[in-house]
């Protein structure tokens, strides 16, 4: 499938979902205009701009404040960046994924963003004296070695818990935007999958396709599981966490 | 008020792994059946290459029955105790062999018979001291005829090592006799895997591919497998796969004699006065039935059946059906330990369209495949190095300590390495010990408002030496392999919820220390049998499902067989 095909089809859900067209496009700059997704109606039509004039738009989101949005662009942009190694989590749209997500099948973590967020938010200003998306990349790092090393908790900034879980589910989060299945809204372009090398979803692998591989000759396969027709759509449930074998 | 149902021969509770292969004998046999799933039945179009929903999320269940009995646990008995947040098995007609590995080994002949070996061999000092170990009331002979029977009628691939006494070094050397090959070839090898086989024989170790349940032809007119890179924890979407949802369940309904209920939510086994079970209580979407049944056959995972005999009290049962001798829920053991062992290599694996049961296995540090003279544990591990990558899993791999977990460092070692690793799963022996058991929690309960199970067990001496001893075999391997990081996972602690979990219902002759009698009947309700790892004594160092399998439809044969004896 080609990305326009993955552009039409991801803006058609989002369409039906009350998202702004301008979401679709993948490279939207995270500090452009905001739509507030916490305000913004679901099915609301005039939220509905036409792609052409709407491309400075930010991404609409459904479940983060604006300002939540806003520090979590930053964050992910710091945790995946974007560099000489190519796109990061901002053009996997791992915000969008996490986003969507909060509404439904990670719906138990939402409190835990919401509480995350502002202790992280005390956290930056009592330390640094200013928000996290003011802070110069520097600041940021450090800002984030902080939380995840646990030692941002003690600071008064109200982190439950350690620091170190909301950084810990953040990460997770983040990753699960950046390199799962694009159905979900993150992954925009393959970017993630196209990282470490995955040749993407297929249905058969031959041995001959194995041989290809191991010669560096299998071409990457831009797909979502549910483009194929054979399978039932996934449905948001509530999250489990993740199961280990046996042993 | 409960609704009477129609009276039938046998009810079977739970149709996994167990019950899924029981039913089919019984019903070839004439025997009417009705089986209780709690679960639904789940297709191939539900099983999409997915791994946020397969792996990171939940399945595709539309009962999550489970998961609101998920058990607690504690290491001892003044340990705190903690609870996970999901159960390792599924709901589902076919139970956890819709997604489970579908490894499928025999058991070791020195399994079945740990206590007097380890005498002969080494003297009585060597078994670990609070140990609850029995010899089996019957050797591997009394079962092979059952594992070949499993291993065709569900359909096993592998390569096999000892054809009545024939050694074939593409198969496992040390395995016992078997009296034909497996109906089909192992699944095939990459060229990763082709170079860690080499680098055994090198150290002088006999690799071999192992033994799974996944067509690799077709059988039974199912395809063959597609090695697409979702059977981890994935259903199959061309039933490839040999769930019993594909295989013996169907063949037990074409007699016409397998009745399938599901969404049967089963809440206790009824009794009488003379200490025989009279069927069973269940619910759907909370209308209550009865089940009148001549036999009943529980098989509903080891924390179930363990649960589900202490919850049935009846007036001979004053303390849980088939409990008089209070050992329902006793030795109970898991294969949870963990302490594997993982590497980095400086070349890509090719990993991603492997399946965790495509691999290259040493027995050489199993069971009593080598000298334990000198050493002060007896049993062992085999070392399995298998084929399985997907992204999301990928770019959560260790970073060996040499990068960070996020950053532009990270993202330029993921690149690179994001199909370098490699992680061994390392099975190793457990045994029962006096003070590892099960029983039903005293405050947590479930939303009927009955107790969870509760496990109260931890890993002893004897199997942390062999984790150690055996991460030591497998650090080595991959050294040989190429290896350029090799990390170790820490031994074991608490024994959680796992899906390789034994006992509670432990089989053997003596009634005063064991639930079930040899042919997995219960000593004390003679009409009540009992199927699942929850009747093995021993775990060996194996996947527990095909010796599940093949003690199910032993039992389900031996009912049949004997039908007015235990039926009446």
């Amino acid at each position: 499938m080609s990305s326009d095909e993955q552009t039409r089809i991801i803006s058609r859900r989002d369409l039906l979902r009350g998202v702004g067209v301008a979401a679709v496009a993948a490279v939207a700059p995270s500090t452009s205009v905001a739509l507030d997704g916490a305000i913004a109606p679901a099915g609301a039509a005039e939220a509905v701009q036409p792609a052409a004039t709407s491309a400075v738009r930010r991404e609409a989101y459904e479940n983060l404040t604006a300002v939540e949005a806003d520090a979590l662009e930053a964050i992910v942009a710091q945790l995946i960046p974007t560099d000489a190694n190519g796109p990061g989590a901002t053009e996997a749209r791992a915000v969008h994924y996490i986003d969507r997500a909060l509404g439904g099948a990670l719906s138990s973590s939402r409190q835990a963003y919401s509480a995350g967020f502002a202790a992280f938010d005390r956290y930056c200003r009592m330390t640094r004296g200013a928000s996290f998306v003011e802070l110069s990349t520097t600041d940021q790092d450090s800002v984030l070695i902080d939380v995840e090393s646990g030692s941002a908790t003690g600071s008064g900034a109200g982190f439950s818990g350690s620091s170190a879980q909301f950084f810990g589910m953040v990460l997770n989060h983040t990753r699960q935007g950046t390199f799962g299945d694009p159905y979900y809204g993150g992954n925009a372009n393959y970017v993630g999958w196209d990282l470490i090398g995955y040749p993407g979803v297929r249905t058969s692998v031959s041995a001959a396709d194995q041989q290809l591989m191991e010669k560096g000759a299998l071409k990457p396969n831009h797909r979502s599981a549910y483009d194929n027709e054979m399978f039932n759509k996934a449905t948001a449930g509530n999250g489990h966490g993740e199961h280990q074998h046996g042993d | 008020m409960a609704t009477r149902l129609k009276d039938t021969d046998v009810v079977v509770i739970g149709l996994g792994a167990a019950g899924g292969v029981a039913v089919l004998p019984l019903a070839q046999a004439g025997i009417e059946v009705v089986g209780l799933e709690a679960g639904s039945w789940l297709t191939r179009r539900d099983f999409a290459p997915d791994e946020i929903r397969n792996n990171v999320r939940d399945w595709p269940m539309a009962v999550q029955k489970a998961n609101q009995e998920v058990p607690t646990s504690r290491a001892t008995s003044s340990s705190p105790t903690g609870r996970g947040a999901s159960h390792p098995m599924m709901n589902g007609v076919g139970g956890t062999t819709l997604h489970y590995w579908a490894q499928s080994w025999r058991l070791n002949p020195w399994d079945f018979k740990v206590v007097s070996e380890t005498r002969r061999r080494y003297g009585a000092s060597r078994i670990p001291k609070g140990s609850t170990v029995e010899d089996w009331p019957f050797g591997y002979d009394e079962l092979e005829a059952y594992y070949d029977k499993v291993e065709y009628e569900v359909g096993v691939s592998g390569n096999a090592g000892n054809v009545n006494g024939k050694i074939d070094p593409k198969g496992n050397p040390f395995e016992a006799p078997r009296t034909r090959p497996y109906p089909m070839p192992a699944l095939r090898w990459t060229a990763f895997l082709e170079k860690m086989a080499a680098s055994a024989r090198t150290l002088g170790w006999k690799p071999f591919a192992g033994p799974a349940a996944i067509n690799t032809r077709p059988y039974q007119g199912r395809s063959s497998c597609m090695y697409h890179g979702f059977c981890n924890r994935g259903g199959c979407h061309v039933d490839a796969k040999n769930s019993t949802a594909v295989s013996t369940i169907p063949r037990a309904q074409a007699t016409g004699k397998l009745k399938v209920v599901t969404r049967a939510h089963v809440t206790t086994i009824e009794s009488d006065a003379n200490g025989r079970v009279t069927g069973v209580n269940y619910l759907v979407d909370g209308t209550e039935y009865f089940q009148p049944a001549k036999v009943v056959l529980l098989a509903s995972y080891t924390y179930e059946n363990t649960r589900l005999l202490l919850l049935s009290k009846g007036t001979a049962y004053a303390n849980g059906l088939s409990n008089n001798h209070g050992q329902v829920g006793r030795h109970y053991f898991s294969h949870h330990q963990g302490a594997g062992v993982s590497a980095l290599f400086p070349f890509n694996l090719h990993a991603w369209y492997g399946m965790p049961a495509q691999g290259v296995a040493v027995d050489d540090w199993a069971d009593d495949n080598f000298d334990h003279a000198g050493l002060d544990f007896i049993g062992g591990a085999n070392l399995w190095v298998y084929s399985d990558r997907r992204p999301i899993g990928a770019a959560g791999m260790s970073t060996f300590g040499i990068a960070p977990n996020w950053g532009s460092e990270w993202k330029a070692f993921i690149r690179q390495n994001a199909d370098r690793s490699n992680n061994a799963y390392i099975q190793k022996t457990t045994l029962p010990y006096e003070d590892n058991y099960l029983d039903l929690d005293p405050t947590v309960k479930d939303p009927l408002g009955y107790p969870v199970c509760r496990i109260t067990a931890e890993y002893k001496e004897n199997e942390r030496a062999i984790a150690a001893y055996t991460q030591d075999k497998m650090e080595q391997w991959y050294r040989e392999g190429g290896a350029i990081q090799v990390a170790r996972a820490p031994l074991g602690g608490a024994m959680g919820a796992s899906t390789h979990a034994y006992g509670g219902t432990r089989m053997g002759d003596n009634a005063e220390t064991n639930v079930v009698n040899r042919w997995g009947f219960s000593h004390e309700a003679p009409n009540l049998g009992v199927l699942g790892a929850s009747v093995m004594g021993t775990s060996g160092a194996r996947n527990p499902t095909l010796t599940s399998q093949a003690l199910a439809w032993r039992t389900a044969e031996y009912l049949a067989k004997n039908w007015k004896a235990v039926a009446t």
